[in-house]
């Protein structure tokens, strides 16, 4: 039997910041990441949350080796990123998208900015094309692919970020806080684009947000605190603990807090209430309830 | 009246072929104590609107008075408006440079021309405002966290001692607790100092909460105007310019249309709570 290997897989993930005063001397040490073991499977769509400082940028750093560990291993599709001659390899299979869209676009028209990774791993022009026109369907940008991306909306030029990565055809993408700069309809836009990656095209997911609603539909939740996992989960099993992610720093969605504050004031509703369809439901039959 | 914009308009590069009309008969009055959120889509004129409040920018036609006087007049004293109408941009702690923190915060204020004891006064006083521990007061502000950092750029132009306070998204990359403690902290020096304040914000869940007032930007013109339940009245057409209701305000409207009688105009959790409590009949 073929044991199903993790695309993205950890195993006592430490990663140590150290702090040196201006004669190079050891300040200080911080351990940002602290013995993390994780194990994503392909095809999943994985949230990762946690409070600012909690480690889980430096965690990120690391599924496209731009940080190494200070212990531990850490697997991209079965490489160990310390082995230096798979760094590309690695950067091609898992692809970053950051929290500011205009630090990571540099072409002067959407498709070429789309089309620079794959020139730089040395793909023919014309699957180039190729890729471009597909990576920016997928997203829902391929009519702006002639723009100038300064004259792009927040939202667009994420998505013409979450293209480029796209185009170098990974089996994963990280996104860090891909969404913190934009207006609502910009956050609906990238989340729309980035579950449409994960359900149609297959691509591993790894988002980490401050919005909970952006991660109801996530297969599975980590929640980091002081480097660690604290907690994990599906949404559901997270947001039913409520008090326990407000401890963290962290919240719930608006509709799962308001089920708990009705529940408080003694109203029987089930725990991890995650969409507005869910709450209507669950009211609907307390009427009926009431009127037997 | 504190603030008033009369018929103001903006072109940005006028008279070029670039120019573009960034404003356009823009009418606000601000009294002073308010808290006004402003709501708006990228690029619907928000940031330039602030930038005129501070003089940063000048209105292509139409007036601009702070407390009484034209602040475009000729004799007019900008350096004094600034340090009345503080403006705190995006990711403000991009703008530390001092060696330490408490030195930060007194840069404003020395400027000011002020003699250093005050100097020191404001500062320390700017920084308990915004609720930073005093143990980080003589460390480098780069060693801190962010969600100190960005507190530690607000008590940069709080230590300026400003009338109004205008607040350019300054939750955002914050972790909801993060968020929770700035607009808690703002909201405070709101009610103790009765300090005029005026936040722009992408969060609707944030703005429903705090605010008394809501300014809703589209296009360079004001689509909306009013208090935040009434503002929320129209999701539908917030929606089609790329904003959005709170999420409870989606859950209530969704419970009326299967029939249970409630008030849909709630805005924020408890308000939504004790309205479906009251249809229950849950005291």
């Amino acid at each position: 039997m073929v044991q199903k290997v993790g695309i993205i897989k950890t195993d006592d993930l430490v990663f140590e910041y150290i702090r040196r005063d201006e004669e190079g001397n050891v300040e200080g040490i911080t351990t940002a990441v602290d013995h993390v073991s994780l194990d994503i499977a392909p095809g999943q769509f994985i949230a990762i949350l946690g409070h600012n400082g909690s480690g889980k940028s430096t965690l990120a750093k690391h599924i496209n080796a731009i940080l190494n560990p200070t212990e531990g291993t850490v697997w991209v599709d079965g490489m160990d990123t310390t082995d230096e001659s798979n760094i590309w390899e690695i950067r091609q299979r898992a692809g970053m998208v950051f929290q500011n869209p205009d630090n990571q676009i540099i072409g002067q028209v959407v498709e070429e900015d789309v089309g620079f990774g794959p020139e730089n791993m040395g793909i023919p022009t014309r699957e180039i094309w190729e890729r471009v026109e597909e990576s920016l369907r997928a997203v829902g940008m391929y009519e702006f692919r002639k723009a100038s991306p300064n004259k792009l909306s927040g939202g667009q030029k994420q998505r013409v970020s979450i293209a480029g990565v796209l185009a170098m055809h990974p089996k994963c993408i990280v996104l860090d806080e891909p969404t913190a700069m934009l207006d609502p309809n910009g956050r609906k836009e990238v989340i729309r684009a980035v579950r449409g990656l994960n359900d149609v095209e297959g691509v591993t997911v790894i988002l980490i947000t401050h919005y909970m609603e952006e991660i109801i539909h996530a297969d599975k939740v980590f929640v980091m605190d002081k480097g660690k996992v604290a907690m994990e989960g599906t949404p559901r099993e997270i947001f039913s603990q409520v008090e326990r992610l407000k401890e963290l720093r962290l919240d719930v969605p608006q509709v799962t807090l308001l089920a708990y504050e009705l529940q408080k004031r003694g109203m029987d509703l089930p725990n991890g209430i995650l969409t507005v369809e869910e709450l209507v439901e669950a009211l609907e039959k307390q009427t009926k309830n009431g009127r037997n | 009246m504190q603030l008033i914009l009369d018929h103001v308009d903006h072109v940005y590069e006028e008279g070029t072929q670039m120019a573009r009309k960034a404003l356009s008969d823009i009418c606000l009055t601000i009294p002073k104590g308010q808290f006004v959120g402003i709501i708006g889509h990228t690029g619907s004129g928000k940031s330039t609107l602030i930038q005129h409040m501070n003089g940063l920018l000048k209105p292509t036609s139409g007036h601009i008075y702070f407390e009484g006087e034209d602040i475009a007049e000729k004799d007019y004293d900008r350096k004094k408006l600034r340090s009345k109408v503080g403006l705190v941009f995006q990711y403000p702690e991009h703008q530390l440079f001092e060696i330490d923190v408490f030195t930060d915060v007194c840069f404003g204020p020395k400027n000011l021309g002020l003699d250093k004891k005050e100097v020191q006064l404001r500062a320390f006083n700017a920084l308990r405002k915004v609720g930073l521990p005093e143990d980080l007061y003589y460390q480098s502000p780069f060693d801190l966290s962010g969600g100190q950092k960005r507190r530690v750029a607000i008590a940069g132009v709080l230590a300026m001692e400003p009338e109004v306070l205008i607040l350019d998204e300054p939750t955002a990359g914050l972790d909801p607790k993060g968020r929770e403690e700035i607009l808690r902290q703002i909201k405070s020096l709101q009610k103790e100092t009765g300090m005029t304040i005026l936040l722009v914000s992408h969060s609707m869940e944030d703005v429903a909460e705090y605010v008394d007032r809501i300014i809703v930007m589209n296009r360079g013109s004001i689509l909306y105007d009013d208090v935040p339940r009434k503002v929320f009245q129209h999701y539908r057409e917030l929606e089609e310019v790329g904003l959005a209701a709170p999420q409870v305000t989606y859950i209530m409207h969704a419970l009326r249309e299967r029939g249970l009688p409630v008030d849909a105009d709630a805005t924020t959790i408890r308000e939504a709570a004790d309205e479906i409590c009251r249809a229950y009949g849950i005291a």
